[in-house]
């Protein structure tokens, strides 16, 4: 398969060299060197729908916010303060452990230039990190994978959960979609190994199924050294889906298989709040922010934290001014969270300027989304970027050296 | 690995398919007469046909159109425009020329169901004074109740799509519903979905003009794409920009600017608190001028509807789509260009989009067969009505699909159930199969009664059946077998595999076994098949194999 022949060095540290490939693909320990860079786990977390930004990082000190925001506006008293004028949504306190251990950075003002206001489209932009006026086929994470295969070891490329779309996973990776690991090693006797070139593509894609679940399910059958989780997870489809990921780490945490995957995609669905926002976006972020902090419980139980980088993302943010409806409609930039152990927390990019709105009454990019895709490729795993990403963004100052 | 030989092996019996298809298969006269063409080139999968006429030039186009239908042909062509059908179909379409098969299918679709919705779809909608009475637990009791019905809504579709002599007209309300999306996570109560799901289904192959004016005002759309809240002042732009995108003129034909007007446009639709039944509010619509796609005027919603219906690029953008759902997911400008053309001239008649789609050379071409990924329904209810499978509680199907990535009802967003190999993925895949395995459980009649817990989601008997049970016409089901467990599912797999002249433990010999590959899959199976295998096990193999997946 194409998409495995192209090897090349993954370096551990900062420093990336590059080698030709014909040179790289004869190397001696091509996995072995991936495998190091992707002991670095990605969790990513999909805010489907579009969140809305200015209710979840609160510029509280800035009038105009509630000018714009008459009756959705989070209240100052309400909104939990982090500096003088930034507040977190009130559901978000589960969080403010991760805050204050300096292990939670915000990157506000997240979008791209051009922005399209279609779910659809703005989602296919950021899965394929693609230009707004670019259509690019296959997910970033898939061409990061082309560039630099996971181990053969590994269970798969990335597993998601949650949802039946593949995203930046799509078209080429292999990715496995589970809803609970132990059921889906039992059923995978159901799946034929097959070793056929296809042309039909349909039937290809089914082919690469059927040989993606044998190769995972070996690899995610329990074994007896596997760690117990003792975290509870919270309830609710989004609680299980961690839960689902968490397990899916233990299993590949038994020593006959290094490291289980590479990425990990959730979702967390229902984010579209153009009508009465207030109360749907509470549940949500209280369901994002307990998940999260039981995500780290686990995690730590795991040893894993230290090696693991959370993400959020999203097709978009919501417009600032609300609504008739107490909802909000599709807008551009919003604020995202990156987590974990080596996070350097803070607040990072660019925050609201709401009087300063474009003339669809949206705020302008402030942050390049691909400049997080920059991070995740170049610090955080040792890829170059730049071959991935089709153009030089600069990665943000998020992880401790 | 079981197939590592496959390319040799599937040619073998490509070859095999060519030859015995005419010998073996019980085909008319008339088809017998074609001669047989060449063997298909090694490395394509259409092992299973063997004979197009050979022609050249456009003039060949009525010929073509004139070529009859043999089993292959037929059971692709029913299985393309409705589900996988049973013996009894299919030799109703045997014979025939395909202008005479096309035809007939779309002169014999329906607009109404033969299933009888569920009494309470006419029940009125609470009014606010009503719920403002509600207590705690009452609200938590009409809330659960409002769930429940949803689940026999899908079971009453499921039945309808099992039990339909129209299969065309359920798989296109079925794409309505995917196009004109709504849902429960919207749409409260169960009712509203249903009276869309009617108004789908009315218009499914009637005019495309009127179906859009109509979902547009349509309860459970003003509801999901927040039409009813969109107000003069501060519009909501959910429902404007989505008509655009999504329903008429596709991603890129319009501008931001075009939404926000649009949007004002809309304006005064609105829904009745009560009885949550459409009202026009003057009070509430923008009355002023608006620009949209170049034209200037004090539209309201159906003006501009209209301006968008006049778009050519709306009749290409519904053709595609079609094309899509029928022909295969790389759609050919050149080939839908024409089609659209007359769509757009005919004022959006359905049927001649669907007539000029399914006369295409390309929807018969060898190339495009086994190239669409069958739909969980597709799937589900393709496999129930083939193999004649008995019923008599539907719910269990209506969850199988759901688990399968398609809850009737509930589409995972505006955009629909995205489709074609994304309904494949490796839980999606296992649970098909278990799908398959459990099914033939339900041949052990003797047996146990462990098959009702279908989709693994159980629904008690009473609540599913309720109105239901006695009143659909053309069930389908052949036993209803009390032996056959809760669910009544059972498998009459010795009848079916009679027509081959096998038996469930018997050994099927080459020539049935070659029958059996074309009456269930599109291509030539992937997986090679123990040899000493019974028939049984043998047509369990055929559908587990991945080409099973395929139409």
């Amino acid at each position: 398969m194409k998409r495995r022949s192209f090897l090349s060095m993954c370096a551990a540290s900062s420093v990336t060299f590059w080698l030709p490939r014909a040179y790289g693909a004869q190397s001696a320990e091509p996995y072995a060197s991936s495998a190091r860079c992707y002991e670095n786990l990605l969790i990513l977390i999909e805010l489907k729908g579009g969140n809305d930004g200015l209710n979840t990082v609160i510029p509280f000190a800035d009038p105009a916010y509630y000018q714009l925001r008459k009756n959705i506006g989070i209240k100052r008293d309400q909104a939990i303060q982090l500096d003088e004028r930034t507040g977190l949504h009130p559901s978000l306190q589960p969080l403010m452990p991760l805050w204050r251990d300096r292990q939670l950075a915000i990157v506000q003002g997240v979008s791209y230039a051009q922005p399209n206001l279609s779910h659809f489209r703005s989602i296919e932009i950021w899965d394929t990190a693609s230009r707004s006026d670019q259509y690019l086929r296959e997910g970033w994470l898939t061409r990061a994978f082309a560039q630099m295969p996971v181990p053969a070891g590994f269970a798969a490329d990335g597993v998601v959960i949650g949802s039946a779309e593949m995203g930046p996973l799509a078209n080429g990776a292999r990715a496995i979609a589970l809803v609970n690991p132990a059921q889906f090693v039992a059923a995978s006797r159901l799946a034929t190994p097959v070793s056929l070139h296809e042309r039909n593509p349909e039937l290809a894609h089914i082919l690469d199924v059927e040989n993606d679940i044998v190769r995972a399910a070996d690899r995610l059958r329990p074994t007896q050294g596997q760690p117990q989780l003792k975290t509870v997870f919270p309830g609710g489809a989004f609680g299980s889906s961690i839960k689902a990921a968490m397990q899916v780490l233990a299993a590949g945490d038994a020593p006959k298989n290094d490291h289980g995957v590479a990425v990990i995609r959730l979702t967390l669905n229902g984010f579209d709040t153009h009508q009465n926002q207030p109360g749907q976006q509470a549940v949500l972020l209280k369901q994002l922010a307990e998940g999260v902090a039981s995500m780290k419980s686990a995690l730590v139980e795991l040893g894993r934290w230290d090696d693991t980088l959370v993400m959020t993302y999203a097709e978009f943010g919501r417009r600032p001014r609300e609504n008739q409806s107490n909802g909000t409609d599709h807008g551009t930039v919003a604020p995202h969270f990156v987590m974990g152990g080596r996070v350097r927390g803070g607040l990072y990019g660019v925050p609201p300027v709401l009087a300063r709105l474009d003339g669809n009454g949206n705020l302008p990019v402030g942050v390049d989304f691909r400049q997080l895709y920059a991070t995740v490729l170049g610090p955080w795993w040792g890829l170059d970027a730049p071959a991935i990403l089709q153009q030089r963004f600069e990665p943000l100052p998020l992880l401790r050296v | 690995m079981r197939l590592l030989t496959g390319g040799n092996c599937r040619r073998r019996l490509a070859a095999w398919a060519t030859a015995m298809t005419v010998l073996a298969i019980g085909l008319p006269a008339a088809a017998v007469g074609l001669p047989p063409a060449a063997v298909p080139s090694a490395a394509s999968h259409v092992g299973h046909r063997t004979h197009h006429a050979p022609t050249a030039g456009d003039s060949a186009a009525s010929e073509r159109e004139q070529s009859i239908l043999d089993a292959d042909d037929a059971r692709f062509f029913l299985t393309r425009v409705g589900f996988a059908p049973d013996a009894a179909e299919l030799a109703q379409y045997v014979g025939l020329t395909r202008v005479q098969a096309v035809d007939t299918v779309l002169a014999s679709a329906r607009t109404e169901a033969v299933t009888p919705l569920p009494d309470w779809v006419l029940e009125p909608i609470p009014t606010r004074e009503t719920r403002k009475a509600w207590t705690d637990d009452q609200r938590r009791e009409a809330q659960r109740l409002r769930g429940q019905r949803y689940e026999l809504l899908r079971a009453w579709w499921v039945r309808e799509m099992l039990a339909t002599p129209s299969p065309l007209t359920e798989r296109m309300t079925l794409f309505w519903h995917n196009h004109f999306t709504s849902g429960q996570d919207k749409v409260q109560y169960p009712q509203q979905m249903a009276l869309q799901n009617l108004l789908l289904r009315r218009n499914a192959l009637g005019n495309f003009d009127e179906l859009l004016h109509d979902v547009a005002k349509d309860p459970a759309m003003l509801q999901y794409l927040d039409g009813a809240s969109n107000r003069k002042g501060k519009p909501n732009e959910n429902f404007a920009r989505e008509v655009m995108e999504l329903f008429t003129l596709g991603e890129g034909h319009y501008s931001q600017r075009d939404v926000s007007e649009a949007a004002r446009a809309y304006t005064g639709w609105s829904l009745d608190p009560d009885t949550q039944a459409y009202v026009w509010r003057s009070n509430q619509h923008d009355e002023g001028e608006k620009t949209v796609l170049g034209k200037t005027g004090p539209f309201d919603g159906d003006q501009v509807l209209d301006i968008l219906l006049a778009q050519p690029e709306t009749s290409t953008f519904v053709t595609t789509k079609l094309w899509r759902e029928f022909v295969s997911d790389t759609p050919d400008p050149q080939s839908i260009a024409p089609i659209a053309a007359r769509f757009h001239a005919s004022r959006y008649d359905i049927k001649v989009a669907l007539r000029g789609i399914f006369l295409s050379d390309a929807f018969w071409d060898d190339d495009h067969r086994g190239v669409l990924v069958k739909s969980p329904a597709e799937f589900v209810v393709g496999t129930l009505r083939a193999f004649d499978i008995g019923y008599e509680n539907t719910a269990p199907f209506a969850a199988q699909i759901r688990t399968l990535g398609e809850n009737l009802f509930y589409p995972p967003n505006v955009k629909g159930w995205p489709g074609g190999t994304t309904w494949i993925n490796s839980s999606t895949l296992l649970a098909r199969k278990q799908f398959v395995e459990q099914l033939f459980r339900a041949t052990e009649a003797a047996g146990p009664p462990r098959t009702a817990n279908l989709a693994g989601v159980r629904i008690a008997a009473s609540d599913t059946m309720s109105g239901m049970q006695t009143t659909a016409p053309l069930q389908r089901a052949t036993v209803h077998a009390a032996q056959g467990g809760k669910g009544g599912v059972r498998f009459d797999i010795g009848t079916w595999l009679a027509r081959y002249n096998t038996a469930p433990t018997a050994r099927p010999g080459l020539s049935a076994e070659l029958q059996l590959q074309h009456a269930v899959l599109p291509l030539t199976p992937v997986d090679a098949i123990e040899t000493d295998s019974t028939a049984g096990a043998y047509l369990q193999a055929l559908l587990m194999d991945p080409a099973y997946q395929l139409k």
